[in-house]
């Protein structure tokens, strides 16, 4: 069965915010629309966004990372947000593991989120329904879009290619062989939700070093290099 | 969590309505004191008045609706979601509630049938509410079987006490009986809120930062959740509040749910001074805000680890 | 709403793709190609075109996010002029017809053209139009025009173009595709920004190493492989320690170096010469460039005798001191360099830099090991400038990337200069894996295709300028002073002061303007730059000095205009606001004659298309120089029968030609009727349809051989001659040894007709070293050191762009207001706690903010980003905006101006004294916590800033954008 999701390269992300804007760009004017923004001029501004960049620092001066950290909904393969709906307006789609909000069934009861450990779903707080990413359902399944525009809003959008997209299920998808070759993991495994979305973690300055003094040619793994399919067109 | 008051009123107010009426059913099947002197007015008033208590708790959980007009789709997934199932068994409840009353008020034979039903339904209530908390499992604070029995016997509790005060404002042979377990059911929430509480105090979060975020290094600080004015994420989970005023909710609600009413119970003769009792009720029932108030404001949701900084 | 469980709806949006336009985005200087999708006439989205050459299909997030500037409420509508009687700053203003505005500009510039050209000034930010707006400069006669580049990075374009004939920035880059090792220095997030995130994510993919070199950890450098953290302002340092590691170890590229760099020219040793260090010229063989003699003299020491440079069969000497037949002692130039960085040790760097010595050196041997032991060769035959046949391209796979970190300091040029050395005795320029010029670059050591003039005879009423407001001087007789070494321009570009100031000052024109120093203007005109607020030091007092008024109440500076698309902090102070339309709605080019979009493989250009009309009576200010052109009557824009030359902007990019039937015009693609020609052309009438057509972009692929060794290539030079993209075809050499300074130090010592003023000589005679040194900056050698110990610097975040996004409803939300970060130790130290209230304080002024803990910054430095902190009320925002109230502005602790004891005013300009380039960077400060019962508000605060007639009056509670459902779910409050 097909599972979509997107795979992080937190290796290569510069956290540019492009994929934030660019999805709500896609999505307030879309089928998931619109995204409200509160106080858009004024003080305290607040709005809906499907996907948020954060910025952590690990490690302490002289040794720290500054790690740019994309986070939309994970497309759990095991949901705590859809048991709990009462109306059944969250679902987790059979067809392609997507977890989706039916906006005309929600009651803003706000349950869903509370049984999200991942803070990624937000009411839209002038329409009173709960929202999240759809993984841009109007894109991929858009049959009327050339074959590499269906592709979520934010993984087009990516400057770095930080952001993959494809099925976890099928062992030969980009998404996949990334996972395998990178160590790619789930966030908070603890609560073994199984999200779809997998992270590739930093890789190490030695192991670069190694790589560059063994003069011979060694490449990095397959899914990911430059020239793969994967990579911008 | 930030602690909805929505929430806190639903939880409480159907807390004494159910408590209320299971004590009205024990006085009616004689388990507590003596047969009824006065009649069943003591019954139909006690009825209506958890009816009231269960109604203003269901209008209260409308407030926390985006869409209350769409409230009925609610009923559609009790297969799985005990929210869905607290809204059938809740109307199903009040009707049974208001049904015992109105059996009582016609004098309908059927009355006392009608309690032992809803005795059930009132514990499945208790039960179906606390398990809306208790199943989300990363909630630790929440996800334990004594968060069911702190729910039931604080509503008990909370209820029993309401009774003492109908009792001795309407059927004052009753009292002592009644306020007697008002106080048994009170020392047993107080012992098992308790038990939650130290139980809490040691609960070591299983997610961490580097578990959010997959990075296995003792330092790790966010610089920023990614925007900076707030969003649904910093609203809904953050009660804002300083540890003070959590403390200070935590101690006021020991007292006021359960040292005062304790007090009064046993020291002032609440069951023959229908304005003690009612004090009582009253002072246990801001105590249980503030516990319910507490109960959310201490839980620490996972997804709050996201959302630490602004820069 | 609708459910997205429908899936009709979810498969076919019809109305969505309804209509795709393509044009270049404007939410920055980088300039994507951009899809536009409409709906019924409003923008649905905007993404990036996968087939344009430059972000092949990516954007950013301000790209993203053009549709919340298009319908932003702070757009400017109409044009306006300040009430009589309202104060400057007070942003009292009635609107006023366009015909008003122009009959009132063209009365007052065609006076000032007749009477004294220079009292009209024109000074634009961050555009891209220079060509353009250097025309109208220099058909109004004026030499007052400049643009951006004086704050922004005038030291970078000039260190390397005086050095390598090129420089990062538009006109060059990082070869990452083939590079292993990347070293980046000083960069943020610049403008090339989408492409070099292609190329950062691809070169880490294929295993290459990045190093990131600069004092913060953010913007790119987060992912890089390692961090070397270092003191702002010390980069010279350890750049010449690397060299001088480079050359003690002999890890430097020999044969590169004696070949393609002035390394092996023999220099007068005689110190008594007015010669005395320039190279000898060898006067016996033909110039191929006028303005460059390029034979010179080699020490064969085979024969052991002079030679000429590049005589077949000989090979330089790098070493020695040597006498020519007529007794010069003369060295190699490579000699001196030597003998210079004997100085630099590891040692030494690291007491400034604050980086081990032990890490540089390991630095050096990384650098140098990689270019000497992993060299690439490609087949690609190619024929020198001296006629040599090679057949293979050979790189030293270790690029460079540097930006501002490295510019905006007091000593970047000389900084510069040392990276330049490095990056060719490493032996990569041009070539495979290092760095890579970009059309039209390279160009001459400096190049002569651009010449300011040199006397104040070249200012003359009713007449254009005898020269390019700007050029390249390239010794004291091409600057442009009076008889007494007086500077000409306003901003004292080209004088005394600031030699080699080739982008203007614009930071100096405001204060210069104010004080009458050199003299006073009369019409300001500033278009795109925000002087009011982020672009100028010191703003609160250039707010004041831009309100001033002399004893008869007339203002210091008289007239000012402002052309802008938002109400900014500048247009407050404007006499009259000419409203600019949005890059959605006007025609647009990045012309070759400017700053092109061009790749490494080839000159690049593109344009902007009207996706949608312009807004009320918005008008591109392209129209507005034609308009003001043509009735002003420039000769450039007038037939000789006395009638308007262009109808409009479009009309004009078509038709306008450098010199008459030079067929090179504004585009380079799509020349000649048919359209069929490239580069050079007669004008085409359907160029702009062509361009619409091809993704609004011309791009010429050279062959391959003609893709590297440029500076030497004569193939490629050739075609650049012929492509009128150089003057001469001759090489382009590297000079290690910058002998241009050299000419102006002579001067300082008496030499030459033209000579510096007394009070300068010494500073000439310091910082016009042809040898790369390494000085403190001038700010930090007049700070005290004890009471303001740390550097205080700005980066600039990838989400925003200067101060124009905070009208943006979903950007401002990225960055809402600012915080000063500091280095965990340092704000303990300083008892100032994360997230609290503290002030900074320099010996300029102060300024109240927050703090934010980092690990990620050095800890002698504290950072901000860079124009979040916005004056209230400006951009349309509430007076309770945060940007105002917890935002804010570094700039208010920088000067344009420093005490200098040894100048008669006793001030000097905050600025690099070669180039003019302001020392944004040098600033020094202490931290201080906010006492407890302090405003919990930043300070300086400004009174509101009033909306402009003409802009949105709503104050939203609520926006939510759907486009063309004529439901814009908008609540007022
Ligand atoms: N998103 C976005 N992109 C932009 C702009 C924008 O506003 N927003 N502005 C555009 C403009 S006009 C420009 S000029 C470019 C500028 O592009 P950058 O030069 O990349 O921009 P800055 O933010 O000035 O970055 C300077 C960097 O140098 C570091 N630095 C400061 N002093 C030193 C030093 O002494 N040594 C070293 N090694 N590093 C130092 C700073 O920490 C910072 O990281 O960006 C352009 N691109
Ligand atoms: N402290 C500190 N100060 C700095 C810097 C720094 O690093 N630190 N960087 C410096 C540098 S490198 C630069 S380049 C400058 C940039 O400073 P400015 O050149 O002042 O740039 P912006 O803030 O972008 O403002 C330009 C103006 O253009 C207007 N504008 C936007 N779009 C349009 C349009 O389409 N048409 C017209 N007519 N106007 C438009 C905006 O509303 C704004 O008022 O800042 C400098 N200031
Ligand atoms: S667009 Fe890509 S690089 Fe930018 S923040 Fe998102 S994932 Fe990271
Ligand atoms: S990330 Fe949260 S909202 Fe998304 S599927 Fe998982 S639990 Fe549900
Ligand atoms: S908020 Fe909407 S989607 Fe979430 S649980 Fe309630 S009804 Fe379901
Ligand atoms: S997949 Fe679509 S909806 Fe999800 S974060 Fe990306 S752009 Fe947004
Ligand atoms: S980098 Fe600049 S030009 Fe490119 S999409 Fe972003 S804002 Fe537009
Ligand atoms: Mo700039």
């Amino acid at each position: 069965m097909t599972q979509l999701a997107l795979v992080i390269d937190l290796n290569v992300c510069v956290g540019c915010h492009a994929c934030v804007t660019s999805c709500k760009e896609w999505n307030t004017s879309g089928v998931a629309g619109s995204l409200s923004d509160e106080n858009p001029y004024g003080k305290d501004p607040s709005g809906t966004f499907f996907n948020r960049v954060q910025t952590f620092e690990v490690g302490t001066f002289p040794d720290t990372q500054t790690v740019h950290f994309p986070k939309s909904c994970l497309h759990c393969e095991d949901p705590p947000c859809v048991p709990v709906c009462p109306t059944g307006a969250s679902y987790k789609r059979e067809s392609d593991g997507l977890v989706l909000i039916d906006y005309d069934k929600c009651i803003g009861c706000k349950y869903c989120a509370w049984a999200c450990p991942y803070g990624v779903r937000e009411l839209d707080e002038n329409q009173k329904v709960m929202k999240k990413c759809t993984m841009c359902v109007d894109r991929i399944n858009d049959t009327s879009l050339a074959d590499e525009q269906r592709k979520p809003a934010c993984v087009l959008a990516c400057p770095t290619n930080a952001r993959l997209y494809g099925d976890i299920h099928d062992p030969e998808s980009i998404v996949s062989k990334a996972i395998r070759e990178n160590g790619g993991y789930q966030l908070m495994p603890e609560w073994e939700t199984k999200p779809a979305n997998h992270y590739l973690p930093r890789r190490s300055a030695s192991a670069i070093d190694n790589e560059l003094s063994s003069k011979v040619e060694q490449q990095r793994p397959n899914s990911l290099r430059a020239t793969d399919a994967s990579s911008k067109p | 969590m930030n602690p909805a008051f929505s929430v806190i009123f639903l939880t409480t107010l159907i807390g004494a309505g159910q408590g209320l009426f299971l004590a009205l059913v024990a006085v009616e099947c004689g388990l507590i004191g003596s047969a009824l002197a006065t009649g069943t007015a003591l019954l139909v008033r006690g009825d209506a008045i958890a009816l009231l208590l269960l109604v203003a708790g269901l209008i209260a959980s409308f407030f926390h609706l985006g869409h209350p007009e769409r409230a009925w789709r609610a009923v559609a997934m009790w297969r799985t979601s005990w929210l869905s199932r607290e809204v059938i068994v809740l109307p199903v409840f009040m009707a049974v509630v208001a049904l015992h009353g109105w059996g009582h008020y016609a004098g309908v034979n059927l009355a006392s049938a009608l309690g032992i039903t809803g005795v059930v339904l009132c514990f499945a209530l208790f039960y179906i509410t606390a398990m809306n908390y208790v199943c989300i499992k990363f909630l630790q604070e929440w996800a334990t079987p004594l968060t069911i029995v702190n729910y039931t016997l604080l509503g008990c509790a909370s209820g029993f006490t309401l009774a003492t005060a109908l009792a001795a404002a309407m059927e004052p042979s009753l009292a002592p009986a009644i306020a007697r377990w008002a106080l048994i059911l009170t020392l047993a929430a107080a012992a098992s809120r308790i038990a939650s509480l130290v139980r809490n105090a040691g609960l070591r979060p299983k997610s961490t930062l580097q578990s959010a975020i997959g990075i296995p290094h003792p330092r790790i600080v966010q610089k920023s959740q990614g925007f900076m004015g707030s969003s649904f994420n910093t609203r809904e989970f953050f009660h804002g509040k300083t540890r003070q005023v959590v403390q200070g909710a935590k101690w006021g609600f020991l007292l006021l749910a359960f040292v005062m009413p304790v007090m009064l119970l046993t020291l002032a003769d609440a069951e023959r001074n229908g304005a003690i009792a009612i004090a009582t009720f009253v002072i246990q029932y801001v105590g249980l805000l503030a516990e319910r108030w507490f109960f959310f404001a201490q839980a620490r949701h996972p997804q709050n680890l996201y959302y630490q900084a602004t820069s | 709403m609708t459910a997205i469980t429908l899936d009709a709806q979810e498969k076919s949006h019809p109305e969505v793709h309804s209509e795709v336009k393509t044009t270049t985005c404007y939410m920055c200087a980088c300039r994507c190609g951009i899809n536009v999708h409409l709906r019924n006439g409003e923008v649905r989205y905007i993404e990036g075109n996968p087939n344009h050459p430059l972000n092949q299909g990516v954007i950013c997030a301000k790209g993203a996010s053009g549709i919340m500037k298009q319908y932003s409420p702070a757009r400017l509508t109409q044009p306006l002029r300040r009430k009589a009687g309202a104060k400057r700053g007070d942003a009292e203003f009635e609107t006023i017809s366009w015909d008003e505005a122009f009959r009132v500009m063209e009365e007052r510039l065609a006076h000032l053209r007749a009477t004294d050209p220079k009292k009209f000034a024109l000074f634009t930010g961050r555009d891209q139009m220079q060509a353009l707006t250097g025309l109208f400069a220099r058909q109004f006669g004026t030499p007052n025009y400049a643009a951006h580049g004086g704050f922004c990075s005038v030291n970078m374009a000039a260190g390397m173009i005086y050095t390598i004939g090129g420089s990062f920035w538009e006109f060059g880059g990082p070869d990452l595709e083939r590079a292993k090792l990347f070293v980046m220095l000083g960069t943020a997030e610049d403008h090339h920004s989408n492409p070099l995130k292609i190329a950062l994510s691809k070169f880490k993919r294929s295993g290459g190493k990045f190093i990131s070199i600069n004092p913060v950890r953010t913007g790119y450098s987060a992912i890089a492989d390692e961090w070397i953290p270092i003191r702002p302002g010390t980069d010279g340092a350890l750049l010449l320690a690397l060299n001088a590691e480079l050359v003690r170890e002999k890890l430097y590229d020999e044969s590169f170096v004696a070949e393609y760099t002035n390394a092996g020219y023999l220099v007068n040793d005689d110190p008594q010469s007015p010669q005395y260090g320039l190279t000898v010229a060898n006067g016996n063989t033909p110039a191929d460039n006028p303005h460059r003699n390029h034979s010179q003299l080699w020490w064969d020491a085979g024969i052991n005798a002079a030679a000429s440079n590049h005589a077949p069969g000989c090979k330089p000497a790098l070493s020695g001191r040597y006498e020519l037949p007529d007794g010069t002692p003369v060295r190699p130039a490579f000699a001196l360099l030597t003998e210079r960085l004997e100085q630099y040790t590891p040692e030494w760097a690291a007491e400034i830099t604050g980086i081990s010595a032990e890490r540089i050196r390991k630095l050096a041997r990384e650098m140098g090991e990689i270019a000497c032991n992993q060299k690439i060769t490609l087949p690609l035959p190619w024929t020198d400038s001296w006629g040599r046949k090679h057949d293979t391209i050979t790189g030293n796979p270790v690029a460079f990337h540097a930006m501002r970190g490295l510019a905006a300091h007091s000593n970047g040029f000389q900084t510069i200069r040392s990276l330049s050395i490095l990056m060719s005795l490493l032996g990569t320029i041009d070539r495979p894996g290092g760095f890579r010029h970009k059309a039209p670059y390279p160009r001459g050591t400096p190049p002569v295709y651009a010449r300011n003039p040199f006397t104040p005879d070249a200012v003359k009423p009713n007449t254009p300028l005898g020269g390019a407001p700007l050029g390249f001087p390239s010794s004291p007789e091409e600057l442009f002073v009076d008889e007494t070494g007086g500077p000409i321009r306003i901003d004292k570009a080209f004088s005394w002061e600031y030699p080699l100031a080739v982008h203007g000052m614009m930071h100096n024109v405001i204060a210069n303007a104010w004080r009458g120093d050199p003299y006073r203007i009369d019409t300001l005109f500033i278009f795109m730059a925000n002087m009011a607020w982020n672009s100028s030091m010191n703003t609160t007092e250039t707010r004041r000095m831009l309100n001033d008024r002399d004893e008869n109440g007339e203002y210091k500076i008289p007239f000012i205009i402002v052309c802008d698309a938002f109400e900014s902090e500048m247009t407050a102070y404007a006499d009259l606001i000419l409203p600019d339309t949005t890059y959605l709605e006007r025609h647009d080019v990045m012309s070759m004659l400017d700053r092109p979009i061009s790749e490494f493989d080839g000159p690049v250009d593109s344009v902007r298309v009207p996706i949608l009309p312009p807004k009320g009576e918005c008008k591109p200010f392209q129209e507005v120089l034609i308009e003001l052109a043509s009735r002003l009557k420039f000769p450039a824009f007038t037939n000789a029968d006395g009638t308007r030359k262009y109808r409009d902007y479009p009309d004009f990019i078509v038709n306008f030609q450098t010199e008459p039937n030079s067929g090179q015009g504004f585009l380079i693609g799509y020349r000649g009727e048919n359209g069929d020609k490239a580069m050079v052309g007669a004008p085409n009438p359907k160029q702009w349809e062509m361009y619409a057509k091809n993704n609004c972009v011309f791009q010429h692929r050279l062959p391959p051989e003609h893709t590297y060794m440029r500076n030497w290539n004569q193939g490629y030079n050739d075609w650049a001659v012929a492509a009128k993209m150089r003057r001469f075809g001759d090489p382009v050499m590297i000079q290690l040894y910058a002998e241009v300074l050299q000419r102006f130090r002579l001067a300082a010592r008496g030499h030459g007709k033209r000579q510096p003023p007394a009070h300068l000589k010494d500073r000439i005679e310091k910082y016009f070293d042809p040898l790369p040194f390494y000085y403190e900056p001038l700010e930090v050698s007049v700070s005290d050191k004890q009471k303001y110990p740390l550097a205080a610097i700005t980066q600039r975040p990838m989400a925003m762009y200067h101060s124009w996004d905070s009208q943006n409803a979903w950007l401002r939300q990225i960055h809402t207001h600012n915080y000063l970060f500091i280095n965990n130790k340092t704000a303990i130290a300083a008892d100032i706690e994360d997230g609290g209230w503290m002030w900074v304080e320099s010996m300029h002024g102060k300024v109240r903010c927050m703090a934010r803990y980092s690990e990620a910054v050095e800890p002698g430095t504290v950072w901000t980003w860079n124009a979040i902190g916005k004056a209230r009320g400006a951009w349309h925002l509430d007076a309770d905006a945060n940007e105002s109230q917890r935002g804010f502005l570094l700039n208010h602790l920088i000067s344009e101006e420093l005490p200098n004891a040894d100048t008669a005013s006793g001030r000097m300009s905050n600025s690099d004294p070669l180039t003019g380039q302001a020392g944004w960077y040098d600033v020094r400060v202490r931290v201080y916590p906010a006492a407890a019962d302090e405003a919990k508000e930043s300070w300086p605060q400004f009174d509101a800033m009033k909306p402009l007639p003409g802009s949105s009056k709503l104050q939203r509670l609520w926006h939510a954008f759907v486009a063309g459902k004529e439901q814009k779910a908008e609540e007022t409050r």
